[in-house]
C-alpha cells in the first residue's frame, strides 16, 4: 500500500478541480434529468387510470420515452466517461517529466497505476451514485411512486455493475496511456476501441454467423437457433454486450433471458406485464452472474496487461 | 572521512540491444563528498544513476547504495536518495507548496511536519514569494530551484543531480551550485552531480569521474588528474583542459 494513499488523494484533487470532470458531469446530469423528466411525464400519462404495474419505479430507468432510456444512455455514454478520465493518465506524467520523479520516490511502481485507477473508480462511483440519486428524486416527484426494497436493491446492483463496467473502460484508457507516448494518439486509440466494441463486434458477429450457417433466410428454426447462438457467442466478448445484457436483466424483472427476438414497446411491455410474473431478484442475479464474471475477467486481463507493460517499461525513456 | 564507501559498484554493466550503455563500471564514492560526474551526452551517466536508484536493472554486475542493493531493495534505496532528473518536471497546475506537499506525502512525512519543512526549503532556495504561484508560470531557474527544494524536503543521505544547471543563465547556475554546496556542507548529503559546466564543477567537486562511452576513464581529485595528465603540480589547471585531454585521448 506504500504511497497509494498519497497518489489517490492527489489524483482525486486533480480530477475534481479539472474542467474535464465539470463538463462531463454537467453533460451527464443534464441529459439524465431531461430524460427522466420526459420518461416520467410519459409514464404518468400512460398509467393514469390503470392499475399500477409492479416495479413501476424501475420503468423510469428502462422506458425509452421520446429519446432513449437512462439505462441506454449510461450504456452508450458510460464508456466515454471511463475513457475520458484515463486516456492521458500516464503519458501526461511522462511528457511533463514527472513520471521519473514519481518513480524515484519510495513507492512501489505499481502504486502509480493502482492509485490512478482507484482514484478513477472513486470518481466514477461518486458521479454515478449522485446521478442516480438525483434522478430517483426527480422520478419520485414526477411519477409519485415510492420504490420498494426490491426495486432499490435492483438499482443498487445496477449501480455496482455500471461502476464495474465504466471502470473497465478506465482500465483500457490507462493501458493506452501507458502504451502510447502521445496524448492525442492514446485519445484516438481509446475512441477507436470504443467504436470497435460498440458497433463492429455486433456487426462482425452477424457476418461470421451468416458465413458459418449458410442459407441467408433460415426458415428452419434449428438453423436459425444455431445462427443466433454463434452470433451471441461472438458478441459476448464485447464488454458492451455483457453489460447491456446484465443490466437489462437486473433492472427489468420481467425479462427472463438476456435476449428476446421480438422488440417490445412500452405499451406491449405494460400489457404483457399483467400476465407475467416477474423474476425474483435472486433469480435475476443468477442469470447475470456469468456475465458479471466475464466482465470482471476481461477487466482483470486488461489491467494485468497494463501492469505488466508498465512494470517492464524502462524508466530511462520515461 | 568514512572508510566504507556509501556508493560502490562492481563491474556494473547495462546493455540495450547490442549497444553497451555502461561498460563494466567499478567505482566508489565516500560519504559526504561531492562527486562530479562528467562525460559527453550519451556516455552512460544517466543510465548509471538510474541503476544506482533501482529504476533500471543492470545487465551485469552489482551496485550497493548505503549497503542496500538497488535492484532488490529499491524502496529502501529510494528512501535515502533524492533524485533530480534532467529537466525535472512538476505538476504545472499546482503551486510550489502543493508540489512539495505531494512529494512529502509520498515519503510518508505527515502534513504537520512537512508544512514547516516546506516553508524552510522554499526559503532556502529563495522561492518564498513565488510559493503560491502555479509552477506552470515558473522560469527554468525557478524550476531547478524547486527541484533542489524537493530534495531538501526529503532530507536524503545521498542526492543524485542530473544536469541541474543545464540551460540556466550564469546567475541561475551560480545559485544552484551554491545550493548544492550547501546540501553537502550544511545537510551532510553526499552529492553525485552530473554536469557539463566544468568550471562550476571544479569549484565544488571533491572528486570527479570522467565517463566516456560507458567507461570511467578517469577518477580522482582534480589535482591528481591534473598531475597525471600534465605532469605538473599546477593548481591553475582548469578542469576544461583536463577533460579535453582525456576526451581527445579516447577519441584518438
Amino acid at each position: 500500500m506504500t504511497g497509494i494513499g498519497a497518489i489517490v488523494r492527489k489524483e482525486l484533487a486533480d480530477q475534481f478541480s479539472s474542467y474535464r470532470f465539470s463538463i462531463l458531469f454537467a453533460l451527464i446530469a443534464m441529459v439524465s434529468l431531461i430524460t427522466t423528466y420526459m420518461v416520467g411525464t410519459d409514464l404518468r400519462q400512460e398509467l393514469s387510470g390503470v392499475a399500477k404495474p409492479e416495479f413501476v419505479f424501475l420503468m423510469l430507468f428502462t422506458s425509452t420515452g421520446p429519446l432513449f432510456s437512462l439505462v441506454q444512455f449510461v450504456a452508450f455514454f458510460g464508456p466515454l466517461i471511463g475513457l475520458v478520465l484515463g486516456f492521458d493518465s500516464i503519458n501526461r506524467e511522462r511528457t511533463s517529466g514527472t513520471l521519473s520523479k514519481l518513480a524515484s520516490q519510495p513507492i512501489y511502481r505499481d502504486a502509480i497505476i493502482n492509485g490512478k485507477f482507484l482514484a478513477g473508480v472513486i470518481v466514477i462511483s461518486i458521479m454515478l451514485t449522485s446521478i442516480l440519486f438525483v434522478v430517483s428524486g426527480l422520478g419520485l416527484k414526477v411519477i409519485g411512486v415510492v420504490p420498494g426494497v426490491e426495486e432499490l436493491s435492483r438499482l443498487f446492483i445496477y449501480l455496482v455493475i455500471s461502476v464495474f463496467y465504466i471502470s473497465f473502460w478506465l482500465g483500457i484508457s490507462i493501458l493506452f496511456s501507458i502504451l502510447f507516448r502521445g496524448i492525442a494518439t492514446s485519445a484516438l486509440a481509446t475512441l477507436a476501441i470504443w467504436i470497435f466494441f460498440s458497433f463492429f463486434v455486433s456487426m462482425g458477429a452477424s457476418v461470421v454467423a451468416n458465413a458459418v450457417v449458410p442459407g441467408g433466410r433460415a426458415e428452419d428454426p434449428e438453423l436459425l437457433m444455431k445462427k443466433m447462438r454463434i452470433e451471441r457467442g461472438i458478441s459476448l466478448i464485447s464488454p458492451m454486450q455483457l453489460y447491456n445484457d446484465s443490466t437489462s436483466i437486473i433492472i427489468d424483472p420481467m425479462r427472463k433471458t438476456t435476449k428476446s427476438m421480438v422488440l417490445m414497446g412500452p405499451i406491449e411491455r405494460l400489457s404483457s406485464a399483467r400476465f407475467q410474473r416477474p423474476l425474483a431478484l435472486s433469480q435475476s442475479i443468477y442469470v447475470v452472474i456469468p456475465h458479471m464474471i466475464s466482465l470482471i475477467a476481461i477487466s482483470v486481463i486488461f489491467f494485468g496487461i497494463s501492469y505488466a507493460v508498465f512494470m517492464r517499461q524502462e524508466i530511462r525513456s520515461l | 572521512m568514512n572508510q566504507t564507501p556509501i556508493i560502490e559498484t562492481q563491474n556494473l554493466t547495462k546493455v540495450y540491444g547490442d549497444q553497451v550503455a555502461v561498460d563494466a563500471l567499478s567505482f566508489s564514492i565516500q560519504e559526504g563528498e561531492i562527486f562530479g560526474f562528467l562525460g559527453p551526452n550519451g556516455s552512460g551517466k544517466t543510465t548509471t544513476l538510474l541503476m544506482l536508484l533501482g529504476l533500471t536493472e543492470p545487465s551485469e554486475g552489482w551496485a550497493k547504495v548505503a549497503a542496500f542493493d538497488p535492484t532488490r531493495e529499491a524502496i529502501k534505496v529510494k528512501r535515502i536518495v533524492g533524485y533530480m532528473p534532467e529537466n525535472v518536471g512538476f505538476y504545472e497546475d499546482m503551486n510550489a507548496v502543493e508540489n512539495l506537499r505531494f512529494i512529502a506525502r509520498l515519503n510518508h512525512i505527515p502534513d504537520a511536519v512537512s508544512s514547516k519543512k516546506i516553508e524552510e526549503a522554499l526559503e532556502r532556495v529563495g522561492l518564498t514569494e513565488e510559493a503560491g504561484k502555479k509552477v506552470g508560470a515558473y522560469s527554468r531557474g525557478m524550476r531547478q530551484r524547486l527541484g533542489i527544494a524537493e530534495i531538501l524536503i526529503k532530507e536524503p543521505k545521498i542526492a543524485f543531480l542530473d544536469e541541474p544547471t543545464l540551460g540556466l543563465d550564469p546567475d541561475g547556475t551560480t545559485r544552484i551550485i551554491t545550493y548544492i554546496q550547501s546540501l553537502s556542507r550544511d545537510s551532510n548529503i553526499t552529492v553525485l552531480l552530473s554536469s557539463h559546466d566544468l568550471k562550476q564543477v571544479q569549484k565544488i567537486a571533491d572528486r570527479i569521474g570522467i565517463m566516456i562511452n560507458g567507461q570511467m576513464i578517469a577518477i580522482g581529485p582534480i589535482e591528481t588528474l591534473a598531475k597525471e595528465k600534465f605532469g605538473v603540480d599546477e593548481k591553475e589547471t582548469s578542469l576544461d583542459d583536463i577533460y579535453m585531454k582525456y576526451f581527445q585521448e579516447v577519441s584518438v
